[in-house]
């Protein structure tokens, strides 16, 4: 079946329109049963240790600048001074310009392998045309980006131009090559429902994305659980199909240690544990870290300590 | 890649919040009472056979106090309460058992096996949902549609059975206290410890004496409450063995009964159907309570054309069953209810293996002390086994095929039991005729093992007689009411 797209809007419909549909009502239900999992002690310093590894630590203010970018790779390499056992974040995620700021700085204090990852294609609405999307992508990862995080097109999506959507994805695809990983962000809060967020995952997948990614930060909702179950479903069924792990990553309003590892709770029963490492599951947050810190602090020392015991930034 | 094990740390919920007596009397007109008999029996822990109280073994002396009591409740007391104050009683239970949720949640655990997410999650809240439901009733009977002055039975004998231990109480005393009716209530033999509890509430509640009578013991005790002359009414759940011999032995009697019974529930999966979902809901229609719930939707009708894919996906999801601790907060299917039930299972699942169909269990260790059953489907079913016919009441599934939307109605209702069913598509279309087609009393459309207390909840044909819940329930509670 699936090697009959040949990204004709024939051929994409006939495709995700027979994906069996997204009951929200079950979603919502089996998503909320996963959120009552107690995680404890052994299991929950494991936890905050892989999602501390897992996240794209982000900052995508109109108010960045060159300092601002480089304090956020230091803490990204070095999350909590006072304890060199804390592993390093996933990634740092900035805008095109900070990119090359923030790979510089990351390798003048070590941080060689943590990648930068840069938003793209018109961050974060998608409104330009291909030519402004693709050279903001060629900026990147010329700049140093490791990751490219693009958005799709909503508009085109939601009016059933779907061929294009699928075509801007594998274009920008072919433009990361090898030199850049590929995240496709869908803004589920703009695709409304479960259903389109199942077929724009399937989409994603097939014109070549390396992670699917919820949402963009700047639209509510973003990441709920619902939508995360969803996409590790579409994840978990395409490697069935296909042979081709892709990874997740949920992103926005995820701030606690309590959010983070229900989302960590949903990969392990959703799709597996094979999906549990930063290869194949991030985590988009900025505030989230220093709460994993703090959560990490309590349970080494048995007692919580205030938010002035960790770094702002 | 290094793939990480997410192993999740035991999470017990703690056992200290309940305080379980060495022994319990009976609870005879507000007042603990030893046995006439003298005998005690033991309630234990399922899941590790540890004893955890004795109970007293009720006979027909006991008994007689017990009806006594709740006659002379009835003349003095609750029928001539005005209805606005008895109401109030049933608030104070409802808000009682919400006070006392944890607690009922963990003994609830602790007595049937079943897990504390359950006990936590469902039964206690639906119970405490249940009186509070009912206390809005008992001042607006005038206006349910009964006449215009709708009189209760006197007094209700009531049996209850061991799945849902305080959900079944809640279902059988509340309608019965909002109608004006008083109650001896016996809960199974092997799960008492919860209507006990609950005796403890009535008394906090101020409840007047005679009004609720809590009565313990076995099957005998049972009998000797449904052949007492003078009792109104008898309410039962259970199986359809027993409440044959109850329908036999009330027959020249003249007084009504509810009967709810055995169940062969049918989750019906068509090819449009939300499959991930649908995945859900056969799992918790068949695994929920360890497959102890008479509802259950222990069959399942695949169309032929998702078969593989979906017993596929269906094998996955079970791997994933968290099977052990009841206490532990994470723990997915707790125990075997006894030893007996396991027994049958064993029993069950061997006749399914032995006439042809292929069984698959989910691969988890199970505990080494008390009663434990791994979830297990058998594909390959067909309707001529004794697995797609008989009531197994475990985590037991058979999965049988079908090619037409018709064949699987008939299918579905080739059986003697008509309790629930469950339909899963997407067109709506399908849905509203398959709900025609079905005959059984409660039909579930892309969900399952849902339930409110203002749904009614009954059975066709060999799953029982009369509806609990909602006004279809209340009626069951009037004289003369239909």
């Amino acid at each position: 079946m699936i090697s009959l797209i040949d990204g004709s809007e024939s051929s994409l419909r006939a495709f995700l329109d027979n994906l069996p549909g997204v009951d929200k009502v079950g979603a919502e239900a089996r998503a909320a049963m996963l959120a009552t999992r107690s995680i404890k002690t052994t299991s929950k310093a494991k936890a905050i240790d892989l999602a501390i590894r897992m996240v794209d630590l982000t900052t995508l203010e109109g108010a960045d600048t060159p300092g601002k970018v480089r304090s956020l790779c230091a803490k990204g390499f070095r999350p909590d001074p006072t304890d060199v056992t804390v592993p390093h974040v996933g990634a740092i995620c900035v805008y095109n310009d900070m990119v090359e700021i923030a790979r510089k700085h990351l390798d003048s204090i070590g941080g060689h392998e943590i990648p930068v990852a840069a938003v793209s294609t018109a961050f974060p609405s998608g409104r330009a045309s291909m030519e402004v999307k693709l050279r903001d992508t060629k900026d990147a990862i010329e700049a140093g980006a490791g990751e490219i995080d693009m958005v799709i097109d909503r508009g085109a999506f939601l009016s059933g131009r779907l061929g294009e959507v699928f075509a801007e994805i594998k274009e920008i695809k072919s433009l990361c090559g090898d030199r850049a990983h590929l995240k496709v962000i869908l803004e589920t809060g703009e695709l409304a429902t479960y259903d389109n967020v199942r077929k724009a995952s399937y989409l994603a997948m097939l014109a070549g994305a390396d992670f699917i990614k919820t949402s963009t930060g700047k639209v509510t909702p973003a990441a709920t659980a619902p939508v995360v179950l969803v996409m590790l479903e579409a994840v978990r069924d395409f490697y069935k199909l296909t042979g081709r792990r892709i990874g997740v990553k949920p992103a926005g309003g995820i701030r606690t240690t309590k959010d983070a590892i229900k989302q960590l709770v949903l990969v392990n029963e959703t799709t597996g544990p094979e999906w549990l490492t930063p290869d194949l599951f991030r985590i988009g947050a900025s505030a989230l870290l220093n709460d994993l810190l703090m959560q990490r602090m309590k349970l080494r020392d048995g007692r919580y300590s205030g938010s002035n015991y960790v770094t702002v930034d | 890649m290094s793939t990480e094990i997410f192993e999740y740390a035991p999470a017990p919920e703690s056992r200290a919040i309940v305080n379980i007596k060495s022994d319990y009397g009976l609870y005879i007109n507000g007042k603990w009472v030893a046995p006439h008999s003298k005998k005690r029996f033991a309630s234990i822990n399922p899941s590790n056979e540890e004893v955890l109280s004795k109970v007293s073994l009720a006979d027909s002396v006991d008994i007689d106090k017990a009806v006594k009591a709740a006659r002379a409740a009835y003349n003095k007391v609750w029928a001539k309460m005005p209805p606005k104050e008895r109401a109030k009683y049933l608030f104070r239970i409802a808000r009682l058992l919400q006070e006392r949720a944890r607690e009922f949640a963990v003994l609830e655990a602790l007595d049937n096996g079943k897990p504390i997410r359950e006990t936590r999650d469902v039964d206690v809240p639906l119970a405490a949902a249940h009186f509070f439901y009912h206390a809005g009733w008992a001042d607006k009977l005038e206006y349910a549609g009964f006449g215009a002055n709708p009189k209760p039975h006197g007094v209700v004998a009531q049996i209850i059975p061991w799945n849902f231990p305080l959900l079944m109480l809640a279902w059988k005393v509340a309608p019965a206290l909002a109608t004006g009716n008083t109650v001896v209530l016996k809960p199974a033999e092997t799960t008492p410890l919860t209507a006990l509890l609950f005796a403890e509430v009535c008394e906090q509640a101020e409840l007047p004496a005679g009004v609720v009578n809590i009565i313990t013991g076995d099957g005998s005790t049972g009998a000797s409450l449904v052949n007492h002359k003078d009792i109104d009414k008898i309410a039962f759940t259970g199986s359809t063995e027993v409440g044959k011999l109850i329908a036999k032995a009330i027959s020249d009697r003249g007084i009504p009964a509810t009967l709810e019974l055995g169940g062969k529930g049918a989750n019906i999966v068509f090819d449009d159907a939300p499959i991930d979902e649908a995945v859900e809901g056969i799992v918790n229609g068949i695994f929920f309570n360890q497959g102890h719930v008479c509802c259950a939707g222990s069959r399942l009708l695949l169309q032929e054309s998702i078969v593989d894919e979906f017993v596929e996906k269906l094998q996955s999801r079970m791997a994933k069953i968290r099977v052990g601790d009841p206490l532990d907060k994470n723990t997915d299917l707790g125990a075997i209810n006894s030893s007996a039930q396991l027994a049958k299972i064993k029993e069950m699942s061997e006749s399914g293996s032995k006439e042809g169909a292929q069984i698959w269990s989910a691969p988890c260790s199970l505990p080494t002390k008390g009663y434990w059953f791994a979830p297990t489907i058998f594909t390959g079913v067909t309707q001529a086994h004794r697995i797609a016919r008989e009531e197994i009441f475990g985590p037991v599934l058979s999965v049988l095929t079908f090619r037409t939307p018709q064949e699987a109605m008939e299918k579905a209702n080739n059986t003697p039991f008509g309790l629930s069913a469950g339909v899963w598509t997407e067109k709506g279309s399908k849905i509203l005729w398959a709900a025609n087609e079905l005959k059984a009393g409660v039909i579930w459309a892309n969900t399952f093992n849902k339930f409110d207390a203002a749904s009614p909840f009954g059975g066709y044909k060999e799953s029982g007689w009369g509806r609990e819940g909602g006004r279809h329930g209340l009626a069951a509670y009037i004289k003369g009411a239909r």
